[in-house]
């Protein structure tokens, strides 16, 4: 008998709305992703013919086996080792700074986002100068290194754990904004009675960091290491910047890097292996996160 | 009276403590301070510097007595970067433009509308937050290609358009606007899209603020997509602009002008950010993902 409310009414026009998200993400999200799987599969596909010689593991065969797709995958996980505590912690040692002080803290905070906002490509051509040495300039870097008494190293060009340095020094620049950011907003929303208790207490500061401050900030810095994580294993632009679009001649190819070299470009015209590697890549990734969500559940605090 | 001597000099010695502590989170926060600026003097300073003058440094000077503007000419006249600058903010603007409407559409949709089905394909659509760009790349590019798209706007921008997680954002957003005002607007006999138009967008201007410069620095600095389908020149973006530049232009032989060139790319970003310094940095605490 009761006439319903307009917030109970069902209205089919909610499909309408959403036409156009619905459509967009059929076509360019879902329809790939179980097109990335068929691709996978078929083996010896030909893009020009659209051919294939049959269904299989060849394609993850080939790609487990090739030389570059290794070397990608060990210049990744190096990457990831390196890069992911280095920018957690350095970024928690300055958040911990930032909230320290008072004066000039919104100033320091404003130039530690900068280089969130930089086109990584170009700015990573600046950082390419500052380490690069060649036959007429000696660069920024090794003029640095040479006034500290040692051999210069040609960084661009050079050793592979030179451009591996390079790398890491760059990745860790780019990524410390977005951790800065969010470490600080969690360490400011730690509650001030917790600190005043154990000050009353007499507790040391590096108790105080340990028991108090950590166990507080966990779930933040949990979700850093998972998005750390699964960024860097993502790695690629970045290295592009400093390295070229060939990264399988420095030797500095990634996973992503790698699918792109067989999806496009001198080496390209291989979608079914840029499939397989891509498949790898999630499938890691995902083994990541699942590792990092069942360690976060022993160990993080959710007040 | 011993006692009391004691705790003045555990008094003093703490806040002699405290200040060193102070002094040295200064020396620290200062030195992370110019580790970020500096590439960005470093950059500036070698744009200054004539192709001769750098190349006579052996080794670099960190200052420069007559810079010169030579190479901002040079390197906006050898390659069109001002048609890759055009091209970006073509591709940001519509990619943008396009992605609002669909997103405020889907999040009131989500946020306001009973239809049935709705909580699964909410579900669906959170689900699906979680598949990375590069498993649906590949057969996006074949897409594209395959539409003849390739070397065009439409080609560029298609696939950009939607993203989940903003429709997420500005739904939980809406979801904010309490229900009341709905009714009244309802009882006045008001469409569903004027209500959206003339109240839920305006409330809700600060999200939709934040959405659309995020997506405009997402923009301004994709990479992956466009070089995936753009060889001509015609449509390079910026990112592929400065890449062909290193690459094949005068990359190789006159870094001043390529430095030129990097400033000249990196400074309308920096200028939006300077303006909305707030709305960027709250936007990309929620969202928590870059490009």
């Amino acid at each position: 008998m009761s006439q319903k409310s307009p917030l109970e009414k069902v209205n089919y026009k909610g499909w309408l709305y959403l036409l156009p998200a619905i459509l967009f993400l059929g076509v360019f999200l879902i329809y790939p992703l179980i097109d990335v799987f068929i691709y996978s599969f078929e083996e010896g596909y030909n893009f020009v013919q659209q051919t294939k010689y049959g269904i299989g593991l060849y394609n993850y065969q080939y790609v487990l086996h090739d030389q570059y797709f290794i070397r990608a995958l060990s210049n990744t996980f190096i990457m990831v080792i390196i890069t992911v505590p280095l920018s957690t912690g350095i970024a928690l040692l300055i958040s911990l700074g930032l909230n320290s002080i008072k004066p000039l803290k919104k100033l320091f905070q404003t130039i530690y986002f900068l280089p969130y906002v930089t086109n990584t490509l170009a700015v990573g051509l600046v950082f390419m100068i500052m380490f690069d040495k060649t036959d007429y300039s000696l660069g920024l870097m090794n003029m640095l290194i040479s006034f500290l008494g040692f051999t210069p190293v040609d960084f661009i060009d050079g050793p592979h754990w030179a451009k591996m340095f390079v790398l890491c020094t760059y990745i860790i620049w780019i990524v410390m904004p977005f951790k800065i950011l969010i470490l600080t907003s969690a360490l400011a929303s730690v509650k001030k009675d917790y600190y005043d208790a154990a000050k009353v207490d007499g507790t040391s500061r590096f108790r105080i960091f340990y028991k108090i401050t950590v166990p507080m900030i966990s779930p933040m810095l949990f979700y850093l290491i998972i998005t750390g994580f699964i960024g860097a294993f993502k790695e690629y632009s970045d290295a592009v910047a400093l390295f070229g679009v060939n990264l399988n001649a420095a030797g500095m190819n990634t996973i992503v890097g790698y699918i792109y070299d067989m999806l496009y470009g001198s080496s390209g015209g291989y979608p079914s292996y840029a499939s397989s590697a891509a498949i790898i890549l999630f499938m890691i990734v995902l083994t990541i996160t699942v590792i990092n969500l069942l360690i976060q559940k022993k160990h993080v605090h959710y007040s | 009276m011993k006692e009391k001597k004691d705790y003045l000099k555990i008094e003093k010695e703490t806040k002699v403590r405290t200040k060193i502590l102070r002094i040295l989170t200064y020396i620290m926060l200062a030195i992370w301070g110019i580790i970020v600026l500096f590439p960005f003097y470093y950059m500036v300073l070698t744009s200054l510097k004539s192709s001769a003058q750098y190349n006579a440094e052996y080794v670099p000077k960190l200052f420069t007595i007559n810079p010169t503007l030579f190479n901002y000419q040079f390197a906006f006249t050898t390659v069109p970067l001002a048609k890759y600058f055009l091209n970006t903010i073509i591709f940001a603007v519509i990619t943008t433009s396009l992605m609002v409407v669909i997103t405020i559409l889907a999040a009131f949709a989500f946020a306001r509308v009973n239809f049935r089905g709705k909580n699964l394909i909410f579900t669906l659509f959170l689900s699906l937050m979680m598949i990375p760009n590069e498993l649906v790349v590949i057969t996006n590019y074949t897409t594209i290609t395959n539409l003849a798209l390739r070397n065009t706007f439409t080609g560029l921008i298609l696939p950009s358009i939607t993203s989940i997680f903003y429709i997420y954002l500005l739904k939980e957003n809406f979801a904010q606007i309490p229900d009341s005002l709905y009714l009244a607007a309802k009882v006045d006999g008001t469409s569903d899209i004027k209500y959206l138009m003339k109240v839920m967008i305006p409330i809700s201007r600060p999200t939709i603020v934040s959405i659309i410069i995020l997506k405009i620095i997402e923009c301004w600095n994709s990479y992956v997509w466009p070089r995936l389908i753009t060889d001509n020149p015609n449509y390079y973006l910026v990112s592929n602009g400065i890449q062909e530049i290193r690459q094949n232009g005068y990359g190789r032989d006159n870094i001043p002008a390529m430095m030129a060139a990097v400033f000249a790319i990196s400074l309308p970003l920096i200028i939006l950010f300077l303006i909305f310094r707030k709305q960027i940095m709250s936007g990309v605490s929620k969202s928590g993902t870059k490009g």
